[in-house]
């Protein structure tokens, strides 16, 4: 036995490893079931190791980008300023419309209370230093951590829309699973229509929206916005426009969506600084607001609502796009 | 006389490739750091899988199924730690790809670019089957065996390791 175990080293060496690391996976499977919370050492050690050089190279790209955009790359300015200038006046026309459109929005926007709401998150900015070394996994590395107060399941977006949420936490790091993630999702509803329905990644650049009913009306350039049901997201960020619906297998339809941020091109991000539900009105209070406004799904657990809808009349056509 | 010294099976002539010291480590953590850094900027080179070259071209260079097999587990656990894969996932399949390529690299002279790209393409492709079986029999995710995207990732990565081995190539004893 001993002397075949010799003739053989490296097949016993291959065996012993594969073995210990079966039965770690198996160890990690079982401890995630029970204690989401725990973190393996090796992976904070692994993460404390290559997070100074990946905050590093942000830094340095940072600054040879800026260095290069400030003083090398000026050849095109006196024809860029021309073009800025006719820009600039268009754009005042443009203000001038919106200011219109502007007003009207805080108008109707009031009377959901939906500012006030969002004004009351605390927010964070920080950069994307690294994604996934594992092209099947959508996650991200932001150079802000718990020192910064960021923790676990805080929301993450970008002035387009929903990005994700917080898997991890380390002391200057932290880890974003991306809504494009076969493990991610959203409480979200349909913008025009109010249907919810939590929407989930698949691993690919597109996501699903998976509990609408095949008697549904769904309409392909719908927007679709945040339920607030999650307690993660407040009401109303963009999640995405539908590309694509099908009639699916009873009873759900099949619904594509394209995130509305640019998740495979993220530079900086924005973290939502609460783990705390956030402050939605109460239907009550939101129909003293609103008037005949009922918004359901502010303090509903986060759940799959099948084909779930929030009939508000008032609501829907006050409610404007951010 | 250097390091390297020759294994000669039949008629073969395989000579056992030695680097500068630390380059084995230097090279396994720039290439977990391009991995991770690099896609933020240029997301299409998320498509390659660098620690999984290097794990190959470590392993057909040192042609020792133990160096080969361990350097794979190193490589692979550091993966898993900077992904949300289980602790294991990239482990397991590295340390399978570190032993078939150092067992193979011992066999058969695998300098020829061509051998190098077909060795890689078929690599690439049994690591991804060897992650896919794992994710089925212990993770209960229904990965799919085959894609494109598999297929074109095979391609781009077999073409970037005959490159990337070439430089590597300049970084061993001679």
């Amino acid at each position: 036995m001993v002397a075949i175990a010799s003739r053989h080293r490296s097949l016993v060496l291959l065996a012993i490893v594969v073995v210990v690391q079966v039965m770690a996976l198996a160890i990690q499977i079982q401890h995630t079931g029970t204690e989401g919370d725990n973190r393996s050492l090796m992976r904070s050690w692994s993460i404390g190791l290559i997070s100074p050089f990946e905050r590093a190279g942000a830094w340095g790209v940072g600054k040879v980008r800026g260095t290069w955009r400030h003083y090398f790359a000026l050849s095109d300015a006196a024809h860029e300023n021309e073009r800025l200038k006719q820009e600039n006046d268009a754009l005042k026309l443009e203000i001038t419309q919106l200011r219109g459109k502007a007003s009207e929005a805080d108008r109707l926007s009031r009377l959901l209370n939906f500012r006030e709401s969002q004004a009351k998150v605390p927010m964070i900015g920080a950069r994307v230093i690294a994604a996934s070394p594992d092209a099947n996994s959508a996650v991200i590395y932001i150079d802000r951590g718990s020192r910064d107060g960021i923790r676990k399941n805080m929301g993450v977006i970008t002035a387009d829309g929903v990005v994700g949420k917080v898997i991890e936490s380390f002391s200057n790091t932290a880890q974003v699973l991306l809504l494009t993630d076969r493990e991610s999702g959203v409480g979200a509803m349909i913008e025009e229509s109010r249907i919810q329905s939590p929407v989930r990644g698949l691993g690919e650049p597109l996501i699903s929206m998976s509990y609408v009913s095949n008697d549904d009306e769904v309409k392909v350039g719908e927007h679709v916005v945040t339920s607030g049901t999650d307690r993660i997201f407040p009401r109303d960020l963009p999640v995405g426009t539908i590309v694509d619906v099908k009639q699916g297998p009873p009873p759900f339809k099949y619904i594509r969506l394209r995130p509305s941020a640019q998740l495979e091109k993220l530079e900086e991000v924005i973290v939502l600084l609460t783990m705390d539900p956030l402050a939605l009105k109460k239907p009550a209070e939101s129909s003293e607001a609103a008037a005949p406004s009922s918004p359901a799904s502010t303090d509903a657990p986060a759940k799959p609502a099948a084909g779930k809808r929030t009939q508000e009349p008032a609501a829907r056509t006050a409610e404007k796009p951010q | 006389m250097n390091d390297t010294f020759d294994l000669r099976i039949g008629e073969s002539h395989i000579e056992v490739h030695k680097f500068r010291g630390g380059t084995i480590l230097f090279v396994t953590l720039a290439a977990l750091i391009v991995q991770a850094f690099v896609p933020v900027y240029f997301p299409k080179v998320g498509i390659l899988d660098l620690p999984l070259l290097i794990t190959i071209y470590f392993g057909l260079s040192r042609r020792n199924p133990s160096t080969g097999l361990l350097l794979g587990t190193a490589i692979g656990l550091l993966q898993d730690s900077l992904s949300k894969t289980p602790l294991g996932l990239f482990g397991i399949s590295k340390t399978l790809i570190g032993y078939a390529a150092s067992s193979i690299g011992g066999k058969l002279d695998t300098e020829h670019p061509a051998a190098r790209f077909a060795l890689t393409a078929t690599f690439f492709a049994l690591h991804h089957g060897i992650v896919v079986l794992i994710q089925r029999l212990l993770l209960a995710h229904a990965e799919p065996w085959f894609t494109t995207r598999l297929a074109i990732a095979a391609l781009v990565n077999s073409l970037v390791a005959v490159v990337l081995y070439f430089f590597l190539d300049r970084l061993r004893r001679s």
